[in-house]
């Protein structure tokens, strides 16, 4: 009951900032949707880092590291802070300047005038919408998820059907869920994209300082850095999987297991010797079986697993952080900036936080596959570990708050972003921009963003049972098939209106095609091991090419306004 | 020149990224950080530091003053 109340008051907190900055919103459009590009570097680099980090960075990073290891730091953090750093350096900045030169507000209006086409904006506007609802079911499935287990037994006798037995009394998925939805939606709803930024940087400090101080109890609870190291689950000379170790909550220590715990067996790998071997601290890739005992009924079931990156899908991942250059929510935080002088600080420090948050995640996880059950759900691994190895209630209350704000500090983005293309690239574009006062505008704005909510509550309801990790990476490898649209649009003179629609179409077409092949949403590679993501990448950019080299070319006068002379830019 | 270099910098890193080198070691660094995991956590400071060096050695000044001055705005959209 503390934990919750600790929980309540953190959203309570946030409800206040979203009064106070919407005592700031200069009650125009502008200000609603770019913040009237006022925004400075530090403002920046946390609401596009809070932004890029949600329920994926914390939760999803925990669990995935717990099935496959330290290869996840790797696969989507490391080359994140290097493809995410050029991105800011080489698409935000010309964006920006594109934006503050013409006034651009979404992504589309850049698009349908570089590529001089009506039609590009409503191809693009519902792939966006398709593209960006996955993303924000991940922060609502990821904050049920997170909440339930550290709130089990608080109200046991009103919440009687928990999704685990031992969550009994917890606070079920479907009102934390509606809860996190009200919270977002009321600041974003009063203080639109300037209200956005002032949450999402104070949501970003609390969850960076949070995580970092979740890694020291576990820590502490694992006994100090040394013992954590010994924790992992080990492959016996007999190619059983056992843990050595267990947490005893009466005596609040790791202790050792007289007799090592069997958990699984090895059934398939290239290793030849893994014996004694910890197999979540390297990548080699390794099939194992594991057993799960159903908490309902008691009974005892196996499972496959594959622990460990192969190392083709470890360099295919590279194309999943592209998806940044072509978010919506990133694109209206990139032109609220005040300057171009105020990436700066951005493309320094993102790798970095990101280094921050992921290791401990990393770590974290690697260190539960010795100590909790291998067929818990990979969502709840992090909320587990809070819940067996720190116990405080107010401090477990306050490390699920950071967890809840990292998931907030993107949905707030995501959801004013949808607002903001709606209003902009459909109703005013269709009506005329003098229809509709600013007041008009933003009220449009505001209903929408209130439609998508809700509709993305259901949706997060119906898919409840979805892996946050997988899901968000579906979500960014579609992104990352429309790079080649961003890219050549900015650096390609001859990327043509007829290029754009086929890489578009072309992006579409094989996502959903793959999309479908791994039953929609599961983990899915192709061949050796390539990720979707790669190939959707290549036939998109190849479509580009090969249809803009094949049709004419754009005007001069849209030459002249994206590449003007090597003098003037 | 020197954009070049931050380009070469920048490919060098993706290939340094695949570190297929430590891929089956499981040491610990301080006996509780895995290499692998250490390595590229020392990967995300060089990106820092890349990031730091393409703002001093590569920055678009051109495009900077292309967007501050005369804004279209009203004309544009």
């Amino acid at each position: 009951m503390t934990t919750l109340i600790v929980i309540i008051l953190y959203l309570c907190l946030l409800l206040g900032l979203g009064f106070f900055s919407s005592r700031l919103f200069r009650g125009t459009s502008k200000d609603y949707f770019v913040a009237s590009h006022s925004i400075g570097p530090f403002l920046l680099l946390m609401s596009v880092f809070g932004t890029t980090m949600t329920a994926f960075a914390l939760v999803g990073s925990t669990g995935k590291s717990f099935e496959r290891g330290i290869g996840t730091y790797g696969l989507m953090a490391s080359i994140s802070g290097l493809v995410h750093a050029g991105i800011f350096f080489l698409i935000g900045i010309r964006l920006w300047a594109f934006g503050k030169k013409y006034g651009y507000i979404t992504q589309i209006q850049f698009f349908r005038s570089r590529f001089e086409s009506d039609g590009l904006g409503y191809l693009l506007f519902p792939i966006l919408v398709l593209l960006v609802v996955p993303y924000l079911l991940i922060g609502i499935i990821g904050a049920g998820k997170t909440i339930e287990p550290v709130t089990a037994g608080a109200f046991t006798e009103i919440f009687t059907n928990p999704t685990a037995p031992q969550w009994l009394g917890g606070i079920p998925p479907w009102l934390t869920g509606l809860v996190v939805s009200l919270v977002v939606l009321t600041y974003v709803f009063m203080g639109g994209s300037r209200g956005a930024a002032y949450a999402n940087t104070f949501q970003t400090i609390v969850f960076m300082v949070m995580g970092v101080v979740a890694f020291v109890y576990i820590i502490n609870g694992l006994g100090g850095m040394e013992q954590a190291g010994k924790v992992p689950a080990r492959i016996t000379e007999k190619g059983i999987i056992v843990q050595d170790y267990q947490f005893d909550k009466t005596t609040k220590e790791l202790v050792k297991n007289e007799k090592p715990k069997p958990i699984g067996r090895v059934t398939d790998s290239n290793t030849v010797d893994l014996s004694n071997k910890q197999p979540h601290l390297a990548r080699t890739p390794i099939q194992v079986e594991f057993k799960k005992k159903n908490p309902k009924t008691g009974v005892i079931s196996s499972f496959e697993r594959e622990l460990g990156i192969p190392f083709i899908t470890f360099i295919s991942y590279f194309f999943i952080p592209l998806s940044v250059g072509m978010f919506p929510h990133l694109f209206q935080h990139w032109l609220t900036a005040k300057s171009a002088k105020a990436f700066r600080l951005t493309v320094i420090a993102h790798p970095l936080c990101i280094m921050v948050v992921w290791v401990p995640c990393v770590l974290v996880g690697v260190w539960a596959s010795g100590v909790l059950p291998p067929g818990i759900p990979p969502p709840a691994v992090l909320s587990a570990m809070l819940n067996l190895l720190v116990g405080d209630p107010v401090l477990t209350g306050l490390l699920t708050a950071g967890v809840l704000a990292a998931i907030m500090s993107s949905l707030d983005s995501q959801f004013l972003c949808l607002g903001t293309i709606f209003t902009n690239d459909i109703v005013i574009h269709r009506a005329g921009k003098n229809k509709y006062s600013d007041k008009q505008v933003i009220l449009i704005a505001r209903v929408f963003i209130v439609v998508i909510v809700a509709l993305t509550y259901v949706l997060a309801m119906w898919a409840k049972n979805a892996n946050v990790f997988d899901l968000a990476i579906w979500c960014f490898s579609g992104f990352s098939a429309l790079f080649p649209v961003v890219f050549a649009a900015l650096y390609w003179k001859r990327a043509t209106k007829e290029g754009a629609f086929a890489s578009i179409i072309a992006a579409l077409i094989s996502w959903l095609y793959f999309f479908h092949l791994s039953g929609y949403g599961g983990e899915l590679v192709i061949g050796p091991g390539i990720i979707p993501a790669a190939i959707c990448f290549a036939v998109a950019a190849i479509a580009m090419v090969l249809v803009s080299l094949l049709t004419k070319p754009p005007t001069e006068e849209t030459l002249q306004k994206f590449f003007p002379s090597a003098k003037k830019l | 020149m020197k954009k070049r270099v931050i380009w070469f910098l920048f490919l060098l890193l993706f290939i340094v990224h695949q570190d297929f080198w430590w891929w089956d070691d499981a040491f610990l660094v301080f006996d509780f950080l895995p290499i692998g995991l250490a390595f590229h956590a020392g990967f995300s400071i060089v990106c820092a530091i890349l990031g730091w060096a393409a703002i001093k050695y590569a920055w678009p000044h051109d495009l900077e003053r292309f967007a501050e001055e005369n804004n279209d705005e009203e004309n544009a959209i």
